[in-house]
């Protein structure tokens, strides 16, 4: 009986270290040896992000010409003063504008400078005294009798980054220094929207982050007509030529690209690398028949018939394989001799003068007549000069409109020097860095945080080392360009904010991240039933068997003691 | 996180603008969408799945017919170099290419894009079978347009399923400004149109069929909408139930213009300035070395690398134990189990 009772032991014995094998180290093993390899992520550091809070610092000074101060206002000059405008946008996103004013009293060599003739003349001179940086508005205000502003004009905005403001008659302006700044306040705040960045503007840019209901119709349209902030853009010149028995072009795109466009792309060389292709397709239609008119001796392009011109071309056209930057394309078509002259009409059956039509986000069309350069007795085919500067200036004005270069109607009393040559005016090109900033840093604080919670929810995603670092160098880069963007350096702010968009977008479309999206409960039990069922039954029921014979055990004994 | 829904108000502009012709941005508010995309995916091989490849075509057609350039993805076992597997199609929607992957070949929607999405071959309840040998559920579906709509790839899809119980793919989906058509429901099956005699296969299924049918009567400037499409082929003629679903669309499916997702119009404006330019065209300086100017000179990469492919090494499986390594491995230590202790112990466990 005793060997019985040690076999039992035994038996007893062997269970509970199977049992107790499979417990501690199989399942620790099993659940290593399935684990999937998921790289840290500052996952703290990017909830944290996911909270918005943007402050925008423009800095501001306002200089008084003579004339404009009263003695006594003069002494309380030079004063710094700082103003904070907050503005929440929804319960993750928060904007608050900060301008910094610094009043002080113009130079002698300012002074000189605004007694020009012309406002443009005294614009000029000022520019040689003084660079402004960045980011920065200088607004000079003169008095009410100065004869640089016409009578209807109240501000000149110029070509850097200066605004002439004409002060308001003595009585209203006050005697007091708060009065006179109070006068000027709002004035100056209504340059700064021209100038720098508006509300309006900003929250355009934060469309990615959160879907607004706008208030104009501009700023729909604007919204729609320009690209989406990108690394790159690729800009490609057609010559179109469907009758090449006719006419013989010539177009020097080399020499009109560097002389009229590149300067512009080299100014926006820190919002986009541009890379420029041209190229001429020959025998390529337009695909719609302009209409014979009779009382304009020309062929007519009707506003309708233009929106299915675009497609059978966009096939020809061809683009750059390996970049998926967007593309502008610009297409200069010249009409054949049968459908010469052709002008594109508006709604109002009005001619266009730049004969040109442009689609958001894809480009512009223009339709260039030859017909003029065909002589008394044109002899086909016709050599053809085009006249690039012409071609050129429309373009140039397409590509501002589609690169959002363009503002909206300025405000009523306002005048706008003309771009100069480079085709871009300096605080144009701030407003475009302000609204590419907050752009960027809106897209990339989306991205980081949608694809954080991506990796969270799907618990089987493989999150290599590669893609941990490009997310941690995005946090930084945003952390940084959030920080610029308060201290009000715009340059490098705009830096950061590509560097952020390219690391985030580098983590989300990693290729790797797809594998294993989703598995099914029944699937899970399929594969995991055959392993495991086999050797849980045995363990469990010899378990129980050890339990209940214990009990048995215990029953007995208290029924020997009774 | 939680989704920002905070919905623009474009119904409302469109209502009043679109009577209003002689303001040019009304031509804007139609839609919200500037540019078009289509991706057509036929799931089946063999031949006697000819029906579905024809429906694909047909929808192709269509869809070219109305304006969709054809750098639109498709996706076709014997068009493209492009195996459709699931991944492949996954990866195209979500854009998790390779950073080799060639433009054509890519989905470069952004948040302005109106996308429709046909699917064809043959489905279950919850999934859809993709080449003989896989399967994409309705839940990897609807989480990748989920990271779609998170990463704006799409201003409003259209999603069309011509399988058996197609109506299960779209239960799942929970992304906003998407509109799904299926062309029978959960437990119903898909029927093909007429089999031709001649090549003894059936040639279209009934639904797209019936769907090309009402597409023919579509030209770019035709005012359709959504309606319409829904009421496209009704029991009587197929059958099953078409189903639909459009509570996850943001504008009232009556607003929306086939034209919005089947075809290509472009949004048009007139460019009213033009910048003065008058600088003369400086003469670019010519590059004279030695006296000759150096050209370099071009040659087409090699299409066909017939060396590579056919020195490939195989790629890389994931390893997997022998089969029947399970159970062989289980029988072997029940029969140590039982030798070294002798079958009586048996009771010892049972």
């Amino acid at each position: 009986m005793a060997t019985t009772e040690v076999e039992r032991r035994r038996g007893q014995l062997a269970a509970l270290s199977i049992a107790a094998v499979v417990i501690i180290v199989g399942v620790p093993l099993w659940w290593r040896t399935t684990e999937t390899y998921r790289a840290w992520l500052p996952v703290s550091q990017i909830n944290e992000l996911a909270k918005l809070q943007l402050q925008l610092s423009a800095d501001v000074e306002v200089v008084f010409a003579r004339g404009t101060v009263t003695p006594e206002q003069q002494k309380k000059v030079p004063l710094t003063q700082t103003q904070d405008e907050e503005r929440p946008i929804d319960e993750d996103t928060a904007l608050r504008y900060r301008y910094e004013t610094r009043y002080r009293t113009a130079t002698i060599m300012e002074e000189d400078a605004l007694n020009q003739a012309t406002a443009a003349e005294a614009d000029l001179s000022l520019h040689t005294l003084s660079e402004s940086p960045c980011g920065s508005v200088v607004v000079y205000v003169i008095p009410e009798s100065s004869s640089l502003l016409s009578e209807d004009v109240n501000v000149y905005i110029g070509q850097r980054r200066t605004a002439l403001m004409r002060i308001g008659p003595q009585m209203r302006v006050g005697k007091t220094i708060e009065q006179l700044l109070a006068h000027l306040e709002p004035r100056i705040k209504q340059v700064l929207q021209v100038m720098s960045f508006s509300h309006t503007d900003i929250t355009v840019a934060l469309s990615d982050r959160v879907r607004f209901s706008p208030d104009s119709k501009d700023t729909i349209a604007d919204s729609m007509r320009a690209f989406k902030s990108s690394p790159g853009y690729e800009i490609t010149f057609s010559l179109l030529n469907p009758d090449p028995k006719s006419h013989r072009l010539h177009w020097d795109i080399e020499g009109a690209v560097q002389t009229y466009i590149q300067p512009l792309l080299t100014k926006l060389s820190p919002v986009a690398n541009f890379s420029i292709d041209s190229q001429t397709l020959y025998y390529a239609m337009l695909g719609v028949n302009p209409r014979f008119d009779t009382s304009r001796n020309a062929f007519t392009l009707n506003a309708d018939s233009l929106a299915h011109v675009i497609n059978p071309v966009e096939a020809r056209l061809g683009s750059n394989a390996a970049s998926s930057n967007p593309v502008l394309n610009f297409l200069l078509y010249v009409p054949d001799a049968h459908h010469s002259p052709l002008y594109i009409q508006d709604r109002k059956k009005q001619e266009v003068p730049s004969n040109a039509f442009h689609s958001p986000r894809w480009g512009g069309i223009m339709v260039y007549n030859v017909n003029g350069f065909y002589g008394s007795e044109p002899e086909f085919p016709v050599d053809v000069n085009i006249n690039m500067a012409k071609v050129m200036g429309v373009f140039l004005a397409q590509l501002r409109l589609l690169l959002g270069v363009q503002s909206s109607t300025p405000p009523p009393g306002f005048l706008l020097a003309p771009c100069g040559s480079t085709g871009l005016a300096d605080w144009e090109l701030d407003r475009l860095m302000w609204s590419r900033s907050v752009e960027n840093v809106a897209t990339a604080t989306t991205t980081i945080t949608s694809l954080a919670q991506l990796l969270d929810q799907i618990g089987n995603i493989v999150i290599n080392d590669n893609i941990a670092q490009q997310v941690s160098s995005a946090v930084t880069s945003l952390q940084l360009a959030v920080a610029e963007l308060e201290a009000g350096n715009l340059g490098f702010a705009l830096q950061f904010s590509k560097e952020a968009i390219l690391a985030s977008e580098k983590a989300f479309f990693d290729p790797s991240l797809l594998h294993l999206l989703y598995f099914p409960d029944d699937q899970k039990f399929a594969i995991y039933i055959p392993l495991f069922l086999p050797m849980c039954v045995p363990i469990l029921l010899s378990l129980l068997k050890i339990v209940s014979e214990a009990r048995q055990r215990r029953r007995e004994k208290q029924a020997k003691k009774d | 996180m939680k989704t920002h829904v905070l919905f623009n108000l474009f119904a409302a502009f469109l209502l009043a603008d679109s009577l209003n012709i002689e303001d040019s941005a009304g031509q804007f508010f139609s839609s919200g969408h500037t540019n078009n995309w289509a991706v057509l995916v036929c799931t089946s091989r063999f031949w006697f799945n000819y029906r579905h490849v024809a429906n694909t075509l047909s929808v192709y057609r269509s869809v070219k017919r109305l304006g969709i350039p054809d750098r639109a993805a498709i996706e076709n076992d014997d068009k493209f170099v492009f195996q459709v597997t699931v991944e492949n199609f996954l990866r195209v929607l979500t854009g998790r290419l390779p950073p080799s992957t060639p433009r054509s070949k890519r989905l470069l929607s952004d948040d302005r894009s109106n996308i429709l999405i046909y699917l064809t071959g043959h489905g279950g309840n919850g999934f859809l079978k993709f080449q003989d040998s896989e399967e994409i559920s309705n839940v990897e579906l609807a989480d990748a347009f989920e990271q779609m709509w998170q990463k704006r790839r799409y201003n409003e899809l259209l999603f069309i399923i011509d399988t058996c119980q197609g109506a299960s793919m779209y239960e799942r989906f929970y992304s906003p400004n998407l509109m799904a058509l299926a062309s029978s429901q959960v437990g119903e099956d898909s029927l093909s149109h007429q089999p031709d005699l001649a090549i003894g296969v059936h040639l279209m299924d009934r639904y797209t069929f019936y769907l090309l049918e009402f597409l023919e009567d579509i030209h770019p400037a035709s005012k359709a909408n959504m309606n319409d499409l829904f009421k496209v082929c009704p029991k009587s003629q197929c059958v099953s139930t078409p189903g639909h679903r459009t509570d996850l669309f943001l504008r009232d499916p009556g607003s929306v213009l086939i034209t919005d997702f089947f075809g290509s119009v472009r949004k048009v404006e007139i460019t009213t300035d033009a910048i003065n330019l008058s600088d003369p065209i400086k003469e670019l300086e010519e590059n004279s070395v030695n006296g000759e100017v150096q050209k370099e000179t071009y040659s087409y990469v090699d299409q066909l690398p017939v060396s590579e492919i056919i020195h490939q090494k195989p790629k890389q499986k994931d390893w997997h134990p022998p089969d029947g390594f399970i159970l062989g491995l289980w029988t072997l230590i029940l029969l140590v189990f039982f030798k070294t202790y002798g079958v009586k112990h048996l009771k010892h466990i049972f």
